[in-house]
C-alpha cells in the first residue's frame, strides 16, 4: 500500500488491450526524494505502466495520485503539466535542431512575433548547467554521442518543472563512464526532492542507485520493497520469475560433427581484413566484441542481408550463392536480426503469418496455392513447441512481448530444415525466463545438428552458452578461445582496443 | 497462470470483417426506399458499368497499395492505352494487335515504374506522378489531341454486348475481383505483397524476394489499367485522350473506403469491392436525385473522410 508521503501514487491502475491485461490492479506508491526501481521480465507491464504515466496510454481502470488528487491523463501534454516526465530510451529529440531548440521545444520564448535568441540560449544554457553539461547550445543535437543526448532530455524535462521523473532503462546503451555520470545526476535529482522512478533490467543499478522497489509479474503488482536493506538479489529475482533460477545457461558438452557451416576469405563493409571460421555441425560458436566491433556487419554479410565484396560460404560443404537472404535461407542458413522491431518482426500481420513466413514457399498446393491446413497446424505447432504466449495464431505479433516475438521468429525459422542458424543479440531486451527457454531451445537446436553462431554484447551470456568464442575488434578478428579458455578477463582484454585500459 | 487473454471487442472483430460491406448494404437499402429509379434494372446496369473501370484498376491498386506503395500513373494509361490499342486497330484493321500493343504498353509502363521504385529506391509518389504525366502526353501525341474513332465493329460490339443480361465489362470486372481476391488470399505472393507492406526490411531478411514482388506489382498493375482502358475505349468506341483523369484518386479512395491501409500491410478484396460499389453507388444516387457536379466532388470528399474517420473509431473501439 502506499505510503502516506509518496508523490506518485498508482491506484489499481488496469490496461487491457485486445487479447492482452497488460497491467492488473496495480497499486504502489513512489516518494519523493527517493529513486524506485521499476523492476520484472518483459510483458510483466513496466512499459505500460510507463505510457500511462506519460499520457500516452489511458488506463482502462484505476487512476494515478500526485499531490493528494486521483488524475487520469488524457495526453503527453497533461502529464507534463502536472509535473511528470518520462525518459524514453529511445529519445524524443529532433537531431535536426540545435540542442536549445530541443530543450524548448514546443515553449520558446517569443518577441512579439519574433524567437528571442538571446532568451532561447540564456534559458538553454541553463538548463544545461542544472544537468552539468558544457555543451554550446548551438550545437546540432545529431552531433552529440547519445549520452549527451540523454542529459538534454533530462534538461529538457527539469525545464518543464518535472517533480517526477521516470527513466526507462537508461542505461541500456551507456558505457559505464556515461552510466556513473547519469547516476550522478539521478543523485542531485533525488537529492532535490523529485520522486524517481526508475525501469531497469540490471540487478547492479537497483542496489546502487535504487532506495525502493516494486516488482510485476505478469501485469499484477508482486511485491514492494520499501528499502533494500536486506532484500537480496535472489529474492528479487525469485519475486520477478515466480520460480528459482538455476544454471540459466544449461549448458551441456555435445559432440561435433565436421563440414557445418565454412567461411573463407569473407570481406565487405564494416571489416577492415578477409574473416574465416568454421562452426562444425552441433557446435555453438559464439561472437563476442564491443559495440562497434563489427560482428554485426559480418552476420548480415555471411546471411546476404548485404552483398559480400568478396569470399565464400558454405553450408554442408556446398558454396552458398546469391549474396541474398533468399538463397541462404534455401541453403539451410538462417538469421535472426539484431533489432527485432525493425527487422524481424511484420508487426501489423499475425503471430502465425509471421511464423508461415518462410517455410509456407515448400509447403504448397500445385506449386502455387497456400495450404492453409498446414499454415494453421504448423503454427500451432511451434506456438505450442517454443512455448510463445498470445491470445492467439491470429493475434497480430506486435502486441506481443519481446521475448515471445523472438520466439515467434525463431518459430519462423524452425518452421524449416535450418543447418546453421545465426543469432544476432537473440536475447536483447529480453527477460530472465524467456532468456532461458531461448538457451535451451538453442542447446537443442545444437544437439540435433545444427550449426549456432551466435553475437552478444553480454559476456556472461556468450561464455554461457558458446563452445567457443570469437572476439572480435575494430572490424577484425581479435581472438579465439576454446569454452575452457574463455575467462572473462581474457575474451573481454581481448576485445578491448589496444592501448584502452581494461 | 497467464489466464487465457480476453478476445477482441465483438464490435471490432465484426466491423473488421464486414464492416464495409454493411455501409453497403445499408446504402442500398436507403437508396432502394428513398431514391426514385434507384432500383430498376437499367438504373442497376448502369451502375455496375459506371464503377467497372475502377473496379478493375481497383484489384491491381489493392495489391500496390498492401506493399507499401502506390500508383498514380493509372488514369494515364487507362487513357493511353485506349487511344493506342484504337491507333494500331485502325491501321492493322486487327483487334489482336491493337489489344496486345495496349496491354504491352500498360504492362511496359508498370515494369518501368517497378523498377524505379523496386530497384532505384525511387518513391513511388514521385515516381508516378512523373510517369502519369509522361504517359498522359504520349497519350496525346499518338491521338493528336484528338479522340480515335473505332472502325472495327468487332470491337465495339464486344464492349457493348451482355451475358445473361449483365454487360460484358461488368463481367470481366467481376473477374478481375475473383482474380486478384485469390491471389491475395491464396498465393504466397499475395502474402507475401502484405508483408513487404508490413516491414519491408523484416521481409527481406525472411528471405521475401521483395525487389521481384513490388516490379511484378507494378507491371500487373500497368497491364491492369490498359485492360481496362481497352475495354472503357470498346464501350465508348474510340479512344480518348482525356479519359479518366482523377481515376487514380478515385481508385485510392475506394481502397481506402475497402480499409486498405496506405502505409501498407492490411487488404481484403471483400471491403475494396464494397468500397468500389459504395463509391459509385453515391455517385449514382447524387447524379438520380439531380445534385449537380460541381456538389458530387465535395460529397466525394467528404465520404473519405468519413471513411477515414470510422475507421479511427474502429481502432479505439
Amino acid at each position: 500500500m502506499p505510503a502516506p508521503a509518496s508523490a506518485l501514487g498508482f491506484d489499481g491502475l488496469t490496461m487491457e488491450f485486445p487479447g492482452v491485461r497488460a497491467l492488473d490492479g496495480v497499486s504502489f506508491g513512489v516518494c519523493s526524494g527517493s529513486v524506485h526501481a521499476l523492476m520484472g521480465e518483459n510483458g510483466a507491464g513496466k512499459s505500460t505502466l510507463l505510457k500511462i504515466l506519460s499520457g500516452a496510454y489511458r488506463a482502462t481502470a484505476g487512476a494515478l495520485r500526485l499531490g493528494g488528487g486521483a488524475k487520469v491523463f488524457a495526453s503527453t501534454a497533461e502529464a507534463l503539466a502536472a509535473g511528470v516526465a518520462v525518459i524514453y530510451q529511445e529519445l524524443h529529440l529532433v537531431p535536426e535542431m540545435t540542442v536549445a531548440e530541443n530543450l524548448l521545444l514546443g515553449r520558446y520564448p517569443r518577441r512579439g512575433l519574433l524567437l528571442d535568441r538571446a532568451a532561447l540560449r540564456a534559458e538553454a544554457t541553463r538548463l544545461l548547467q542544472l544537468v552539468g553539461e558544457d555543451i554550446s547550445p548551438d550545437t546540432r543535437l545529431g552531433r552529440l554521442p547519445l549520452a549527451q543526448r540523454q542529459m538534454v532530455e533530462i534538461a529538457k524535462a527539469l525545464g518543464r518543472g518535472a517533480k517526477i521523473v521516470a527513466f526507462d532503462e537508461p542505461t541500456s546503451s551507456l558505457s559505464a563512464k556515461e552510466t556513473q555520470r547519469l547516476f550522478g545526476i539521478i543523485r542531485d535529482l533525488r537529492d532535490r526532492g523529485h520522486a524517481i522512478l526508475y525501469v531497469t533490467h540490471r540487478m547492479d543499478e537497483v542496489y546502487e542507485i535504487c532506495d525502493a522497489a516494486t516488482v510485476l509479474r505478469d501485469g499484477r503488482h508482486v511485491v514492494t520493497h520499501g528499502s533494500l536493506a536486506g532484500v537480496t538479489r535472489d529474492a528479487l529475482v525469485k519475486s520477478m520469475v515466480g520460480r528459482e533460477l538455476t544454471n540459466i545457461f544449461n549448458y551441456r558438452p555435445r559432440t561435433h560433427a565436421p563440414d557445418g557451416l565454412a567461411v573463407r576469405g569473407l570481406a565487405g563493409p564494416g571489416l577492415r581484413a578477409p574473416v574465416s571460421f568454421d562452426v562444425a555441425r552441433g557446435e555453438i560458436l559464439g561472437f563476442f566484441g564491443l559495440v562497434g566491433a563489427g560482428r554485426s556487419e559480418l552476420m548480415r554479410l555471411l546471411c546476404g542481408a548485404v552483398a559480400p565484396a568478396a569470399g565464400e560460404v558454405r553450408v554442408h560443404g556446398a558454396v552458398v550463392t546469391g549474396g541474398s537472404p533468399r538463397a541462404a535461407i534455401r541453403d539451410g542458413l538462417v538469421f535472426c536480426p539484431e533489432d527485432r522491431k525493425k527487422e524481424g518482426i511484420i508487426g501489423i500481420r499475425s503471430v502465425a503469418e509471421n511464423i508461415n513466413l518462410s517455410a509456407r514457399r515448400s509447403r504448397l498446393r500445385a506449386g502455387f496455392f497456400l495450404d492453409h491446413g498446414w499454415e494453421k497446424s504448423n503454427a500451432a505447432a511451434q506456438i505450442t513447441r517454443l512455448g510463445v504466449r498470445c491470445a492467439s495464431a491470429d493475434t497480430l505479433i506486435g502486441l506481443l512481448s519481446g521475448g515471445n516475438q523472438q520466439k515467434a521468429i525463431l518459430a519462423r525459422w524452425l518452421s524449416e530444415k535450418v543447418r546453421v542458424v545465426v543469432l544476432d543479440e537473440p536475447t536483447r531486451g529480453i527477460d530472465i525466463g524467456a532468456k532461458s527457454e531461448i538457451y535451451a531451445l538453442i542447446h537443442d537446436l545444437a544437439a540435433a545438428g545444427t550449426s549456432v553462431v551466435i553475437v552478444s554484447s553480454e559476456l556472461p551470456e556468450v561464455l554461457g552458452i558458446a563452445d567457443r568464442v570469437i572476439v572480435m575488434r575494430e572490424g577484425l578478428v581479435a581472438a579465439e578461445f576454446p569454452r575452457a579458455a574463455a575467462s572473462p578477463e581474457a575474451v573481454l582484454h581481448a576485445a578491448l582496443p589496444a592501448g584502452a585500459a581494461a | 497462470m497467464s489466464k487465457p487473454l480476453a478476445s477482441p471487442s465483438t464490435f471490432a472483430r465484426v466491423w473488421e470483417s464486414a464492416g464495409m460491406l454493411l455501409v453497403l448494404a445499408l446504402l442500398f437499402l436507403g437508396c432502394s426506399l428513398f431514391v426514385e429509379n434507384f432500383l430498376t434494372v437499367t438504373n442497376l446496369r448502369g451502375l455496375a458499368l459506371a464503377v467497372a473501370t475502377i473496379g478493375m484498376v481497383a484489384c491491381t491498386m489493392m495489391f500496390c497499395l498492401a506493399a507499401g506503395d502506390f500508383d498514380l500513373s493509372v488514369g494515364s494509361v487507362v487513357a493511353f492505352a485506349g487511344v493506342l490499342g484504337a491507333s494500331v486497330m485502325n491501321a492493322t484493321g486487327s483487334v489482336l494487335a491493337g489489344a496486345l500493343a495496349a496491354l504491352a504498353s500498360g504492362a511496359v509502363v508498370g515494369l518501368v515504374n517497378g523498377l524505379f521504385v523496386a530497384r532505384l529506391g525511387i518513391n513511388a509518389l514521385i515516381t508516378t506522378l512523373a510517369s502519369m504525366q509522361i504517359v498522359r502526353g504520349l497519350g496525346f501525341i499518338v491521338s493528336d489531341g484528338r479522340a480515335v474513332g473505332i472502325r472495327t465493329d468487332a470491337f465495339f460490339a464486344f464492349g457493348n454486348s451482355a451475358l445473361l443480361g449483365i454487360p460484358t465489362p461488368v463481367w470481366l470486372t467481376a473477374g478481375c475481383f475473383l482474380l486478384f481476391g485469390g491471389l491475395l488470399n491464396l498465393t504466397v505472393f499475395g502474402r507475401n505483397a502484405l508483408a513487404i507492406g508490413g516491414n519491408k526490411e523484416a521481409a527481406h531478411l525472411a528471405g521475401v524476394p521483395v525487389t521481384r514482388i513490388k516490379v511484378v506489382i507494378f507491371t500487373l498493375q500497368g497491364l491492369v489499367a490498359a485492360f481496362a482502358g481497352l475495354v472503357l475505349a470498346a464501350r465508348m468506341t474510340s479512344g480518348q485522350p482525356n479519359t479518366s483523369q482523377g481515376l487514380e484518386l478515385e481508385v485510392i479512395s475506394a481502397c481506402v473506403l475497402g480499409g486498405v491501409s496506405l502505409s501498407g500491410g492490411v487488404a481484403r478484396i471483400g471491403a475494396v469491392i464494397a468500397g468500389v460499389l459504395i463509391m459509385g453507388l453515391v455517385q449514382n444516387a447524387m447524379n438520380l436525385l439531380n445534385i449537380p457536379p460541381f456538389y458530387q466532388y465535395v460529397a466525394r470528399g467528404c465520404i473519405l473522410l468519413g471513411a477515414v474517420m470510422l475507421d479511427r473509431l474502429k481502432q479505439r473501439a
